[in-house]
This record gives C-alpha cells, structure tokens and sequence, in this order.
C-alpha cells in the first residue's frame, strides 16, 4: 500500500486530518515527527496547516529549520511528492522549496470561508487528478495568507506553469495575481493555503450548490498524488 | 557580555499593513492635536539583539551575517537593514 508521511510540527492543528484524507483514497497515512531525521520509507509526505511555533518570528520560519526538513529537502530533490497546506507552505517556501513568501493578510484580519479555486496547473504531481480550468471549492482560513514574490519571480513562475492554483471570485488576502498555490518547477512539490484535507467527507465538507456541507474537491488532491506515485 | 544588534525591515515594494495601520492612528492623533508633525508613512521593522558568550570578532560577526540572511529575515520580503555590536 502506498504510503503518505504526514508530519506534525510543535503547533500543528491539520496532521489528524491530513491523514484522515489519506485513509480515505485508499492509502495509509504515516504519522512524522519534526525532530526525527527519517521519513520512514514513506512514498509522498505532506505538512499540514497550523500555527508551528506560533508563528513567531514569521509563519513557518521556524518549523523551516526543524531536523526532518534535511530529509524532505532531500526527498523533493530526488522528486517524491510534497504537498504543503497552509502553514505547510509557509514552511515549503521557508525552506526555499517553493518560490516566493507569505505576509500579513493585506486587510490584517484572520480569515475563515469557503474559497473558490481554479486550477491552472493540473500536471503536478497533487494536480493530475483534475483538468486545467477546474473550479473547486476547499476552505480556506489563515492570517499570513498573503502571496508575494517580485515581479521578476512573479513573471518567471507564471511563465513556468508554477501557478497550481488561483482564487476565484474573491482575492481573501491581497496575494499577489490571486495566486493561492504555486510549485517548484518539477512539479512534485506543491503548497497552497486553503485546506484541501477539510473537503474529503460528505457532511463534513463545504457547502456546495446540491447540498450543505457536501463538498468533496480536496480528495483529488490525494488520488493525484497515488496516480503520480504509480506511474513514476 | 557583548550584545549584536541586527535589524531587519520588510523591502519597500512590500505593504506592511501594520505600518499602514499605525499610519492611519498618527494620522487621526494629528487631526485632535493642533500642533503634531505630519507623517506621511510608518514601516515597522524586526531588531534582534543577540547576546554573545565571548568576544565579538570577523568570524562572529560572519555567522551573524549568515544566520539573519538564513533566518532572522526571510529575504524575499525583507532585507537584513543594519549588524552592530552594542558596548
């Protein structure tokens, strides 16, 4: 059975979900801790949403630096799938595996709503699952959720396929070209900062147009993933 | 004991909603006092100060350097402003 590491971090909230998500594509979910040096044989690893440290000193910037890190830098190098969510990308783009960096949300408030997205890239490895122009809906909830690089970096990842996601109807933080998830450009790492792992399970979803709280996007983010796996 | 002083400040072209904020209170304490200054603009920085166990010498304040470049500041929306050595 294919397995997903998922790392908990000092202040991470999303581990339990994150594995959750993965049991439910069919995959065993195995549970990281950040200040081992091993990922224990594991196919793909995700670092899930929290608060590491409290956010102190800057999102992520900490949990950055953490032991486990050497390993997942070492392990997005040989091009096993990354997946960072919210905190988790914060760390990704910390560490350098992921262009550009998070600031305060441009109106300063901590924000909770279901976040229309739009797929622009769907041949990473946590996108195949879906077709470039899908709209999805996954919730988002952050505070240091706002997108930004200069605008060479800026011209260089739109230019390179590496904008994986952009919000759609509402820009929820000021990030820059309503970017909400980009990649390295390999394609097997990817951060976003709305929260794929809480839209997995009818009634405990978004609410979607059918019915409440029936929203499922998130669960494509976890076949590409095994359909990556499968066929690298 | 020697203390290093590093100081780090969000690259202009960044917003700082918190400078932003503040501006706008100066803004509305200006507008009650007859005779305040004007301020246009308020950035708000990071200062670390470092305590050293020993002697502040080139290489101490090399890995300074290296650890505010790596660490302290995340150079894509912030720049390494000022390394001192204070007493």
């Amino acid at each position: 059975m294919t397995k997903i590491g998922v790392i908990t971090f000092p202040g991470s909230l999303d581990d339990r979900d994150a594995q959750r998500a993965i049991r439910l594509v069919g995959a065993e979910p195995v549970a990281l801790w950040h200040g081992d040096h091993s990922l224990d044989g594991v196919d793909a690893v995700v670092l899930p949403g929290g608060f590491s440290y409290g956010d102190y000193l800057r999102a992520g910037a900490i949990a950055s630096h953490a032991p486990i890190m050497t390993e997942v830098i070492e392990a997005a190098g040989r091009g096993v799938p990354v997946l960072g969510i919210c905190n988790g990308f914060q760390m990704l783009s910390e560490a350098r595996l992921l262009p550009g960096a998070h600031t305060r949300n441009a109106h300063q408030q901590f924000i909770r709503r279901d976040q229309k997205l739009r797929v622009e890239n769907a041949s990473t490895a946590w996108t195949n699952a879906f077709t470039a122009g899908d709209e999805i809906v996954i919730p988002l909830k952050n505070a240091d959720g706002r997108f930004v690089a200069d605008d060479a970096e800026i011209q260089r990842i739109e230019g390179n396929g590496q904008v994986v996601f952009r919000y759609v109807d509402v820009n929820p933080n000021g990030s820059m070209n309503d970017i909400a998830g980009v990649s390295n450009e390999r394609g097997n790492v990817v951060g976003l900062m709305p929260h794929p792992e809480h839209a997995t399970e009818p009634g405990f979803g978004p609410d979607m147009p059918d019915a409440m709280r029936s929203g499922t996007d998130g669960l494509r983010f976890f076949t590409s993933a095994l359909a990556a796996l499968l066929s690298a | 004991m020697p203390i290093i002083v590093v100081e780090v400040m969000p690259k202009a072209e960044i917003l700082d909603p918190q400078g932003k904020a503040v501006a706008g209170a100066l803004a509305r304490l200006g507008a009650a006092s007859s005779n305040a200054a004007q301020f246009s603009a308020v950035r708000i920085g990071k200062r670390f100060e470092l305590t050293v166990d020993g002697a502040v010498d080139d290489a101490v304040l090399a890995e300074v350097r290296e650890i505010a470049e790596d660490m302290l500041a995340n150079t894509v929306i912030e720049d390494v402003v000022s390394i001192t050595v204070a007493e």
